[in-house]
């Protein structure tokens, strides 16, 4: 039954059913970008997945290092919602407490961010990303930093939008009512 | 006149500065009025959506709420603002318990979306489909003679909603050629930038822009035009650190599609966010001010064999190669 629930989790998602028709055919980690980084390619996540091996799944590193292009999705002739997916297995790992700081610190500044201002200010958040989880790093990056400040491309401080109390009640109310979409 | 919502996106506000401030001078000679939608909000990138995703969706639909009534599309030169806006449209219109969700939490704003009014499309694809290449060509002053160009689309400007093809999209390499530039096959033209991975694994990260870049090189292109802020800043901003990581001198400028057009359109550097790139095009802007005779472009040789499909450099191949460059 475990199993069960789990494929069902992953299914979760508009078009998540066509899960069930992979024929394993390896179309999405022959496409994959970033794949050479990945634990398990798509192939293999989605053999597992069906295979009900939750902790392997959620524990591994491939969908934090989906770069979002797409290029499996359009490519599967099963027309399953692969990038989709991943987005799906990023929050279901989130939601087991099976991250890194590292991985998810990004995307969460980020949407600490926007919910604090309505808006991004994606350089100051990547400087204050690094800075955190790669201080060695961060050097390395200064000559970029230095020519972004030059060149007038990089915001110290964000706009905040004049319609935050709106904002902040909508995205509270889409958190209360949450779900499985 | 047509007019269209604007949405500008955050990126464009400040990062991407050059491509805001190129697309309102492009627009303004085709005759397109951009009405910003007012109190705009971010669209959450691709973050939003790996957290949470009710919420990701309200972020976007509380944009979509807030374009003016009179209006059936919104323009975003951004591409992840684009698709994020469009997939919200289409799941709400395709899914009513997830637009009922999505109205409930817009309720607590004061606000309503009914799915398919707005319909959202990127701005090449706006410069593309409602002008001819014709309509185009007649506003080109300054042709871009002598300036050898790659394309570069990136993903989700092609895909997975894009109306061009999916793996060999031509659309801008029509239109720079309609602005008299000499147009280069890029095979990697709709390979992925890297997204936000310079964010998560540096190594991964500079392993795809250095792939992109060496293969543009090889093409001895004088700049990479793209239609995606996020696959600038990679290209053009983490160059340098390409070039330290892999011991490479690449120096290939990396504008937006709509700086060229304006260009070619007569239109002042400066008016066109020239000076913001950190790898100068001012090379770039040389040759463009002194365009070789035209007998000379026209006779000019084919640098490639012309025996099959073109394809990019193996990796392996573009490993080995680079290691030997190495300082």
């Amino acid at each position: 039954m475990a199993e069960k629930s789990f494929l069902e989790e992953v299914m979760a998602i508009p078009g998540g059913e066509r899960l069930r028709a992979c024929i394993q055919c390896g179309s999405c980690g022959g496409s994959c970008p970033s794949g050479p980084a990945m634990d398990y390619t798509p192939r293999e996540i989605f053999a597992m997945i069906l295979a009900g091996m939750r902790e392997e799944v959620l524990k591994s590193n491939t969908f934090w290092f989906c770069v979002s292009c797409y290029y499996c999705t359009i490519r599967c002739p099963q027309e399953i919602p692969i990038t989709d997916i991943m987005y799906q297995l990023k929050r279901l790992a989130i939601q087991a407490g099976y991250y890194t700081a590292s991985i998810t610190g990004f995307s969460e500044t980020f949407v600490g961010q926007v919910e604090t201002y309505g808006r991004s200010f994606e350089l100051g958040l990547a400087t204050g990303h690094y800075l955190r989880h790669h201080p060695l790093q961060s050097i390395r990056m200064s000559p970029l930093m230095l020519g972004m400040v030059t060149r007038g491309r990089m915001s110290f401080t964000p706009k905040r939008i004049q319609g935050i109390r709106q904002l902040r009640a909508i995205l509270r109310r889409a958190k209360e009512l949450g779900g499985a979409w | 006149m047509r007019r269209y919502a604007y949405y500008p996106g955050c990126s464009l506000e400040r990062n991407a500065a050059a491509y805001d401030e190129s697309f309102r001078a492009v627009a303004e000679v085709l005759g397109i009025e951009l009405v910003e939608i007012p109190d705009w909000n971010c669209c959450g990138a691709t973050e939003y959506f790996s957290l949470d995703l009710l919420p990701a969706y309200a972020l976007v639909a509380r944009n979509l709420a807030l374009v003016p009534p009179d209006l059936k599309e919104v323009v975003a030169p951004c591409s992840a603002c684009y698709y994020n806006m469009l997939k919200t449209d289409k799941n709400m219109l395709a899914h009513p318990k997830l637009a009922a969700a999505v109205n409930e939490a817009l309720a607590a704003g004061k606000l309503h979306y009914d799915p398919g009014r707005v319909h959202s499309r990127h701005a090449l694809e706006v410069v593309v489909e409602d002008f001819s290449l014709e309509e185009i060509g007649a506003h080109v002053k300054a042709p871009l003679r002598g300036l050898r160009l790659a394309a570069y689309y990136g993903c989700v400007t092609v895909r997975p909603e894009g109306r061009d093809n999916f793996e060999y999209p031509s659309r801008m390499e029509r239109l720079l050629e309609t602005l008299g530039a000499e147009v280069v096959d890029y095979t990697l033209r709709a390979n992925c930038c890297g997204g936000h991975m310079t964010q998560l694994d540096a190594e991964t990260a500079y392993r795809m822009i250095h792939y992109l870049l060496y293969n543009a090189a090889k093409l001895e292109v004088d700049a990479l035009v793209t239609a995606c802020p996020m696959c600038q800043l990679n290209l053009d901003a983490y160059q340098g650190q390409v070039n330290s990581h892999f011991g490479t001198d690449f120096h290939i400028p990396v504008l937006y599609f709509t700086q060229m057009m304006g260009l070619a359109f007569g239109l002042e550097p400066e008016k066109l966010g020239f000076g913001q790139e950190i790898v100068s095009a001012e090379r770039v802007l040389e040759k463009f001010r002194n365009p070789p005779p035209e007998e000379e472009t026209a006779e000019r040789k084919p640098r490639r064999e012309r025996t099959g499909l073109p394809m990019p450099e193996p990796l392996a191949a573009v490993q080995r190669d680079s290691a030997s460059l190495r300082r």
